[in-house]
């Protein structure tokens, strides 16, 4: 055990920062609460930083272990620890924090100390859900951090944010039920553990594997979220804050996938194998049609949220093909859609503080008052159609690639993306930057101040530093997609 | 050691250009712009010299540069393959370039986005660097992507208007659809090879050219070679603008000239053809695959000439010139005659550049009237570009002696001896475009430089000049085409009556001189090593016992003076001739009979004039299909059934049994009392029977 408890400083700095911030008081002390909160994200981030440095590429198994007994009676200990599928994620997520703390800081001008304070202990939370070993840890985490999300969109959200607020937890909690139902179910078969790892060895039947399957696949489908459990997502989003529509496409969305890989994968292999292509039709009916969907779209948040969907169901896809290829492909299109949704819903974020709007046809032009915001917003359309040089190519190239060594026509139906992706970014951007300008709205933009000049700059830093050298991310995953492929490819069934 | 960093500076010279005038395009003034990319370029070019010396003493070089990706067995690495294709290539790009950018300083002067141009352009070679001197698909993809980029942010360049940013969306989304194709080419190469690296990947080609995949079911096997092959050639078709994915080049006319010559005629549009001279050891595995291709170029040779014969745009013709041409190397290819069209790619590459910009100087001359019906005459006031422009054109009809000539009459002797299913089609296909290629070109030729002075009339609606019938027949034109029509009505500028054209500046004319000379000479001196020598050894491979169309070749070729002296009594030379001296017929002597012929084939015409429908049938067919799909889709599929029936059904269902579990909650105790009574009656009543 190492001598610093990394894990635990990252899980517990955001949120003992934003529980400092919680106690500047409402708006009395707003300029203190924002640069407390930065001063917290950024040593979050910074806490996080040794996971990487520290990491030992060589080893499969968990890294930064920390184990202590938390409710000795069930046997529930504080047990955590990240392998290579999980330390980019409390990477990502600490990372993503500074961007959000950055992108409310002019913004959000009411209950500024909870607004920052929601956001750090989010941050928290999830970085826990990334690093539990525990059943009942990585529950409490996985349902804890439903609570900041859902008051961000129900108190700083659009004007129909209740009903969205309420549909985004009324679906994830309906997956969580199952989810929680399963948990106990391993806690009793396994004669009274909760740890996780010691789930993955545990023999099952395949009618046993098969329900634990449908259970996880269900709380983790609402949170990728996978056609046809997907249409909360378009409402979190347009109703949500800038700040809460990042770290839900960057963050809130990998839960589900990293559940697959942590639960379903792991646990219920031969299951995994019997209903992968279930999994695999779910994840080509989320390219294709939420691809035609999202073309469709007059809200800017919709669109991109329904890219996401779509971009997700890559992931999905390239995870039920078992191949390293196709898993670390997968795993890095999650990271990748950190950085390029993120961006992108930031960039719309920026219009709508200037212009109060998100339908397309209120813009036109944008260019011409905004022509550094126009380049950064370029650099991420393309991102996000996944061009070559950014980290949106990395992932779609290696899943695609992937599917044509598992078969052709599954390649052919997931390899349309790379037209309708295209079509649906490129005609947006057609329409709200390029021509002349369409109103006296448009020509009052003013261009991006410093600040946000800043949280581009992160943005792309992430997404052209991981398409021009993805070695560096992959490198890390390795070991841990290995081993895992070859603790699915064995039978458990005795 | 040392020529590796050589290599390196190649692409990144370029690239470092790019980047300060791109980042510092609002602070720094117009000349660090210009200087900063040419002196980029003018190194990109000399380091290219050099290695091309160096490739010729024999030293070729494989290897990577990093590796940019690892996943389960398979490397991915950034990495340059430098042999006689690639260095061939790399002088080609970098040469153009070098020309297009001096051309740009004076073509650009007044435009506001000089110095995001100069950054866009060198950003381009950079992207056309990295794909000419990839050794492994990976990189292949990302160049081939690069460029489309760059050509897209260049075809929208002035952004502002509507059909240049209805134009580069346009150019990306078809160049996507090739890139499906080639992804899934990619991966087919990745699945079967286990590698992407060039190299490794030919030297198992033979060994897997009788593997077959079941890939429309167990039944049916396609033979792998033929599947990669096709798959890739699908990319070529988007790149290179084959039919029918040829769409996007005329409209990427949108584009500011000097772009026109760079990306959409001399370079990028070539990628294609290169790539596949570049695969020709899978290309050569498959016959099928062969004759889809030569079938691909025939049809685009001829169909794509027709059209230029009837567009008035300056810069459509030249457009639909190339399409043309790149049939021809396209043809080329599926003979199984890489080198010859790679051989045509280059002298191409000058010779229409050459024109490009020289339409360039025309369009600045006649103050951005890109109208040849306006023209006329010119040779008097723009003597430099007359005589580029005289010479480009004779070059690309294959004039004996000129380069297009010896590139051209290769084409279709190689297409004469090749027996591939097709070969027969291509033949004819490639012998009636030499006519209509002399036909367009030198229409557009003697309505620009000769004839009546019809400029400075326009703007005064001379209604009672000669070219009456004809402008009114092109008005008619106009309002079935509106979106040709708002192009115009953007460009047009025009002289102001009285007012004379201008010789352009030396910036522009310098680098019109500079590429006739190798549009005039290039082909009469490097024929017979790239053709006949082994200058292409190991770089390109012919099967040349299934395939012996370049040995039958060499056994005809005795010298490039002999050729062209022989050419004088061959049909193509007369077909080259007729169709110069009946453009003049018809356009100088007897304008009248063009009008005629229109009125009396008005069918033809409105299908020629609507370019065979592919625009409006992809308008409505695909975009408007995939646009009516995805709101079905949307209102029927999200809305309607998973939100409407199922999320708030369910929640229709929770409301009625609260509606339900209402009644049971009146606040009256003897209701209470009374249903508790019930209760354990029930309780009681199973009890017993279960006892």
């Amino acid at each position: 055990m190492l001598a610093t408890p990394l894990l635990s400083l990252a899980i517990w700095v955001p949120i003992l920062a934003g529980f400092a911030v919680l106690a500047t008081g409402a708006d009395r002390n707003a300029p203190l609460a924002r640069m407390l909160a930065l001063l917290g994200a950024v040593a979050g981030l910074l806490v996080t930083i040794p996971l990487y440095t520290g990491f030992d590429l060589n080893t499969p198994a968990m890294q930064f272990v920390e184990l202590h007994s938390w409710i000795p009676r069930f046997n529930v200990n504080y047990h955590l620890g990240v392998d290579g599928i999980s330390v980019l994620f409390v990477l990502l997520n600490s990372f993503i924090t500074v961007t959000v703390i950055l992108a409310g800081w002019q913004v959000i001008d009411s209950r500024v100390a909870q607004y920052n304070a929601g956001f750090l202990i989010m941050s928290g939370l999830l970085n826990g859900i990334f690093s539990s070993l525990d059943g009942v840890l990585f529950y409490v985490f996985f349902e804890a951090s439903l609570i900041p999300l859902y008051l961000i969109i129900g108190i700083w959200g659009g004007s129909n944010r209740v009903y969205a607020a309420f549909k985004f937890f009324l679906f994830t909690l309906m997956g969580s039920l199952l989810f929680l139902i399963a948990l106990l179910y391993l806690f009793i078969e396994s004669g009274g553990s909760f740890s996780i790892l010691d789930w993955h060895k545990l023999p099952l039947g395949l009618t046993a594997q098969t329900w634990l399957f449908l259970a996880f696949l269900v709380a983790f489908a609402v949170k990728v979220p996978m056609w046809p459990v997907h249409t909360w997502l378009p409402d979190a989003h347009v109703e949500a804050p800038t700040g809460g529509s990042i770290v839900l496409a960057a963050i809130a969305l990998k839960l589900g996938a990293y559940g697959f890989l942590r639960f379903s994968l792991p646990i219920a292999p031969d299951a995994s194998h019997e209903l992968s292509g279930l999994v695999i039709a779910l994840s080509l009916i989320a390219i294709i049609y939420i691809g035609f969907v999202a073309l469709v779209q007059e809200d800017m948040k919709k669109l991109v949220a329904y890219s996401s969907i779509a971009h997700m169901g890559f992931v999905t896809l390239g995870f039920f093909m078992f191949s390293a290829l196709g898993v670390e492909g997968a795993l890095v299109q999650m990271i990748s859609h950190g950085f390029v949704s993120g961006a992108m819903f930031f960039a719309i974020g920026v219009m709508y503080d200037r212009a109060h709007s998100r339908q397309i046809a209120d813009y036109g032009g944008v260019v011409n008052s905004m022509p550094k915001f126009a380049a950064f917003f370029m650099l991420f359309a393309m991102a996000n159609a996944g061009l070559p040089a950014t980290s949106g190519f990395v992932g779609e190239f290696m899943v695609i690639l992937a599917a044509v060594d598992y078969n052709f026509w599954v390649a052919f139906a997931a390899a349309t993306t790379m037209i309708v992706g295209a079509a649906y970014t490129l005609w947006m951007y057609k329409r709200v930057v390029f021509g002349a300008v369409a109103n006296h709205h448009v020509a009052e933009l003013t261009d991006i101040n410093g600040r946000e000049f800043l949280i581009f700059v992160l943005f792309a830093a992430g997404a052209l530093g991981m398409g021009l050298y993805p070695q560096p991310f992959t490198e890390v995953m390795h070991s841990s997609v290995n081993e895992l492929l070859r603790h699915v490819a064995l039978s458990k069934i005795q | 050691m040392e020529m590796q960093k050589l290599y390196l500076l190649v692409p990144l010279a370029p690239l470092f250009g790019a980047i300060i005038a791109g980042l510092l395009c609002r602070v720094i003034p117009r000349w660090v712009a210009h200087t900063v990319t040419i002196a980029g370029v003018a190194i990109a070019f000399i380091a290219s010299y050099v290695i091309f010396k160096d490739v010729l003493a024999g030293n070729t070089f494989n290897g990577p540069v990093y590796r940019w990706l690892t996943s389960g067995d398979y490397h991915f690495e950034v990495g340059f393959l430098i042999d006689p294709l690639t260095v061939t290539m790399m002088l080609v790009v970098t040469f153009v370039s070098l020309m297009v950018h001096i051309y740009t300083i004076g073509y650009m002067q007044d435009d506001p986005g000089y110095n995001r141009f100069f950054s866009y352009i060198s950003l381009f070679t950079f992207s056309m660097l990295m794909l000419v001197m990839s050794n492994n698909f990976m990189q292949l993809f990302f160049g081939w992507e690069a460029v489309g980029l760059v050509s897209y942010l260049l075809i929208g360049f002035w952004y502002t208007r509507p059909t240049a940013i209805f134009a580069n969306m346009k150019a990306f989304l078809v160049n996507r659809v090739g890139d499906f194709g080639f992804i899934l080419g990619i991966g087919l190469i990745l699945s079967h090879f286990g590698t992407l690296d060039y190299a490794a990947v030919f030297a198992k080609a033979s060994a897997l050219a009788a593997t077959t995949i079941p890939l429309f079911g167990e039944g049916s096997a396609v033979a792998l070679m033929t599947a990669v092959c096709i798959l890739l050639f699908i990319g070529a078709m988007g790149k290179s603008a084959q039919v029918p994915l040829h769409v996007w080049l005329p409209d990427s006319m949108e584009g500011p000239t000097p772009i026109s010559a760079l990306i959409h005629a001399a370079t990028m549009v070539t990628a294609g053809i290169f790539m596949v001279a570049r695969m020709s050891p899978l290309f050569e595995l498959s016959d099928t695959a062969l004759s889809f291709v030569i079938v691909i170029g025939a049809i685009t040779a001829l169909f794509m000439g027709f059209l230029g014969v009837i567009q008035n745009d300056i810069k459509r013709v030249v457009a639909y010139s190339t399409l043309s041409q790149l049939g021809y190397m396209t043809v080329a290819l599926g003979a199984s005659a890489y080198s010859v069209a790679i051989f045509h790619l280059m002298t191409h590459a000058f010779f229409k550049a050459l024109l490009f910009l020289a339409a360039g100087s025309v369009i600045i001359g006649m103050h951005h009237d890109q109208d040849i019906r306006n023209m006329g005459g010119l040779r008097k006031y723009m003597p430099i570009t007359w005589i580029t422009s005289l010479v480009g054109s004779l070059a690309l009809i294959g004039t004996p002696f000129f380069a297009g000539f010896y590139s051209k009459d290769s084409i279709i002797e190689a297409v004469a001896l090749s027996h591939i299913p097709g070969s027969g089609f291509a033949y004819f296909a490639v012998m009636a475009s030499v006519f209509v290629t002399a036909l367009y070109s030198f229409r557009m030729y003697f309505l620009v430089f000769h004839g009546e002075e019809r400029f400075g009339k326009a703007a005064a609606h001379g209604d009672h000049h000669a070219s009456h019938a004809t402008s009114h027949a092109k008005d008619e034109h106009h309002d079935d085409d509106t979106h040709h029509d708002e192009a115009h009505g953007e460009e047009h500028h025009g002289l102001a009556p009285g007012q004379k054209p201008h010789e352009t500046p030396w910036v522009v004319t310098l680098p019109l001189i500079l590429l006739a000379i190798p549009s005039a000479i290039i082909g009469f001196m490097t024929i017979e090593p790239m053709l006949f020598g082994d200058f292409f050894k190991g770089a390109i491979f012919v099967d040349s016992e299934a395939h012996p169309v370049m040995k039958e070749l060499a056994h005809h070729f005795h010298g490039a003076f002999a050729m062209a002296t022989h050419a004088l009594t061959t049909a193509v030379f007369w077909l080259a001739l007729s169709g110069v001296v009946t453009a003049w017929y018809l356009y100088m002597k007897r304008p009248d009979i063009p009008v005629a012929i229109k009125a009396r084939f008005g069918a033809l015409y409105t299908l020629l004039d609507n370019k065979y429908y592919f625009d409006r049938f992809n308008e409505v067919v695909f975009a408007g299909g995939a646009r009516l799909l995805g709101r079905g889709l949307w209102k029927g599929g999200d809305a309607g059934v998973i939100d409407g029936m199922i999320v708030n059904g369910a929640v229709r269902l929770v409301s009625w049994f609260a509606t339900l579990a209402r009644f049971f909650q009146t606040g009256h105790i003897y209701h209470y009392a009374f249903t508790m009574i019930i209760g354990v009656f029930v309780l009681m009543t199973l009890w017993v029977t279960r006892a």
